[in-house]
């Protein structure tokens, strides 16, 4: 009994000084694996500190998370860490006064905080047009062509590095019984990417990046329609395979070895280790050699995390600490190996070099070497509004493009239009 | 009887009492006021039903009505009043158009079909004499599957890559490509759902067919020998209340619950696969975070199902025999 009793006022006591602790909450929409290492992190962070404690939800989806994210911050019960993928970032980004920029966050806490530590790829995307960084690059990566060796050792060719390429050597692994590519999420890789991977403008106004009101978006220039001709020819040949808006069903025949090649991000390297029994490494995405100063990097894709407004000082002090805590490179190295995604500071790419990891798993440099490529005019990303919808948009539209029920260049004027609309809708939401 | 008199005193017609009794609370009945003494007692009986209703359904239903007339910042910072524009943006809109017409399609194929195979197992499980308690049990559990398990056991059939009933297509000359192509998919979800919604309709059914009275029936044959003709003469009047009961939930069925199936079908990707307004309402308001376009949308929806209640209740229900 007096056992019993003593455990419970320690277990009290131990409740007491748990609640000295600040706690903070980090919302998110990553699950499976990805969401374990979330948990993971966070428990490394409240660990390695005793003033704060962050407890990870997760919300479902990406999608998910940034409704019920914004559906709390409507009724004042917001967490203090909001993660919002690459296609929200302009619905958060322009909601002024719903989040603290990271970068002043951080130096209100009194911490440092240095651009240029950052990898170039992932400095753009979720800062505003004079490089201060609003949201604080988390989860990054890149669209990679991942290539079963076999496939190729048997066709006797090489994988490519740009479209003419492709268009050389996929003949020979039609022969050899393989269907040569697969693509999944064709709005990230075949207009998101293939307008980066080329270096052509996404939109006006600077990608978007200068002003909500007046951003058009542009998909119907003789590139990108050129892109989508030729896709829906190689289809028609037998040397693309289609199969939806689906990222699994397009990954499937790779899996399966039917397909020679297929283009994911970089993050699903560690899920296709558990998933391929083949051999397989991986390439850049391909680019065209034939436009003018194409070859540079890709814009980076994944997720950020915004630090919400309308909290009390103290927890926006551990807000920033979290934050500090998730660049230091240890923990980038950890999420890097134990994720696929890639490491967004320059120290922490160093590191997992050095330590030889990309001697083990070549793979896993794929990405961070193409965001380190040559950027150009039109690669730190672009920020248009209801973005999400124009994605659902253009995948209706490539349906269509792949039923033979439009062609290709009607299909983009129409998605040129209705995302037109779009982004005239959202220029009146914003409250100016 | 005449059915034109609905004050005709008819106990087993629930629908008709509901809607004297809806009547009679405007109505000022003397008699009826008396019986409380204090008048506050009957809003302490009503009130937490009350308030359940106002709370889950008139709150939310006047929200959407006011942010319908707005183009919303989703995070709540602004808000510019567009009148009815986002009504007309939706009703003008030919993706809109179109779905609306998936919709009304969708929901008399799957009711149909759904009512209809219901109907046909019924009857004859109600013929069955040996074995009919395995028989019935097998028909009913698919109803104990929630509708995106269902959804999710349809997609492994129709699978792009590996599903049996794609490769069954296959058979046939038919390149089945359930994602892809938009009759296909359509193929896939009226399947999926008209197989989930049958053993609700079999339940129903089939205990309608056993309060048909034996000596009913057995007066039939002898007037009639063909099976069809006591079946459309004598049971099929008789089953009616129960299938204007399930007319109606079927109809809701198919506009509301199959969300969760479509959602799974199309697999968080609607790209040019058919969907429901329902899911067109979740999906510009919930991911596309469109609040007003997404409000008006619901608005239209909710109008639509009053005028179908109506609709049903004024036309339909005159027809029903309720013995």
């Amino acid at each position: 009994m007096i056992k019993t009793t003593s455990i419970a006022i320690g277990s009290i006591l131990t409740a007491t000084t748990a609640m000295a602790a600040t706690d903070i909450s980090w919302w998110h929409g990553m699950g499976g694996r990805n969401g374990e290492v979330i948990n993971e992190i966070s428990q490394q962070f409240n660990d390695a500190q005793d003033q704060c404690n962050l407890t990870p939800i997760s919300r479902g989806t990406y999608e998910e998370a940034l409704s019920s994210g914004i559906a709390a911050f409507r009724s004042g019960e917001q967490p203090n860490i909001l993660q919002v993928f690459d296609a929200g970032a302009a619905t958060i980004i322009s909601a002024e006064g719903a989040t603290i920029a990271a970068e002043d966050l951080i130096l209100e806490a009194g911490e440092s905080f240095d651009r240029e530590a950052f990898i170039p790829g992932v400095r753009g995307f979720y800062a505003d047009s004079d490089g201060k960084f609003i949201g604080m690059p988390f989860n990054s990566s890149a669209p990679i062509m991942y290539y079963n060796t076999a496939a190729f050792e048997e066709a006797g060719v090489q994988p490519p590095e740009t479209w003419e390429e492709f268009e050389e050597i996929a003949p020979a692994l039609k022969e050899a019984g393989y269907l040569p590519l697969t693509a999944s999420q064709l709005t990230w890789m075949m207009v998101e990417n293939f307008k980066s991977r080329n270096n052509l403008q996404f939109a006006s106004n600077n990608n978007g990046y200068d002003a909500i009101d007046g951003t058009e978006i542009m998909v119907t220039d003789e590139e990108q329609v050129m892109m989508f001709e030729k896709l829906k020819e190689w289809a028609d040949d037998g040397l693309f395979g289609f199969y939806g808006a689906g990222w699994g069903d397009n990954l499937r025949p790779f899996e399966e070895g039917e397909s020679a090649m297929w283009i994911g991000s970089s993050g699903s390297f560690g899920g296709l280790q558990q998933s391929m029994s083949d051999d397989f490494s991986a390439v850049f995405m391909p680019y065209w050699d034939g436009i003018e100063g194409a070859g540079t990097q890709s814009f980076i894709g994944g997720a950020a995390l915004f630090a919400m407004a309308g909290h009390p000082e103290e927890e926006n002090t551990c807000t920033a600490q979290f934050f500090t805590f998730l660049t230091s490179p240890e923990v980038q190295v950890y999420y890097h190996k134990n994720t696929g995604y890639v490491p967004i500071t320059e120290a922490a790419y160093e590191m997992a070099r050095d330590e030889g990891y990309y001697e083990e798993q070549p793979v896993a440099e794929i990405g961070i070497q193409q965001l380190q490529l040559d950027g150009g005019e039109w690669t730190s990303g672009y920020r248009m509004g209801f973005y999400p919808q124009i994605r659902t948009v253009m995948e209706r539209e490539f349906n269509r493009i792949f039923s033979d029920e439009v062609e290709v260049s009607e299909a983009f004027e129409i998605i040129e239009t209705e995302g037109n609309e779009l982004l005239e809708r959202f220029g009146r939401t914003a409250s100016n | 009887m005449t059915l034109t008199h609905p004050s005709v005193s008819v106990p087993r017609r629930p629908f008709a009492r509901l809607m004297r009794g809806l009547a009679a609370i405007g109505a000022s009945e003397p008699q009826k006021r008396v019986q409380f003494d204090r008048p506050l007692t009957p809003w302490l009986f009503l009130a937490p039903q009350l308030a359940v209703v106002v709370i889950f359904f008139y709150w939310p239903s006047v929200e959407a009505v006011l942010s319908s007339f707005y183009i919303e910042d989703p995070f709540g910072f602004g808000a510019t009043f567009v009148g009815m524009e986002n009504y007309s943006d939706a009703l003008t809109n030919a993706r809109y158009q179109a779905t609306a017409a998936f919709t009304a399609f969708f929901c008399v194929v799957v009711t149909a079909l759904s009512l209809g195979i219901g109907l046909l197992l019924a009857v004859k499980a109600d013929k069955v004499i040996r074995g009919a308690g395995p028989y019935k049990t097998v028909l009913i559990s698919v109803y104990a599957i929630a509708p995106p398990v269902a959804g999710l056991i349809g997609m492994m059939i129709f699978d792009q890559h590996i599903g049996p009933i794609t490769e069954l297509f296959a058979f046939f000359g038919h390149d089945l490509r359930v994602g892809v192509n938009y009759w296909d998919t359509a193929i896939a979800v009226i399947t999926i759902s008209v197989w989930k919604q049958i053993p609700y309709n079999f339940i129903f059914f089939l205990s309608g067919l056993q309060t048909v009275p034996v000596s009913v029936r057995e007066a039939a044959l002898i007037d009639a020998r063909s099976g069809w003709r006591r079946f459309r003469d004598i049971v099929l009047p008789l089953l009616a209340p129960t299938a204007f009961f399930l007319l109606i939930i079927n109809i809701t069925y198919a506009m509301f619950d199959t969300f969760a199936i479509f959602d799974v079908v199309v697999k968080d990707k609607p790209a040019n696969n058919p969907m429901t307004l329902v899911y067109k309402v979740y999906l510009d308001g919930f991911k596309g975070n469109d609040i007003g376009g997404s409000s008006a949308q619901s608005v239209i929806l909710m109008v639509v199902v009053a005028a179908l209640t109506v609709v049903q209740f004024r036309f339909l229900e005159r027809r029903v025999h309720y013995g």
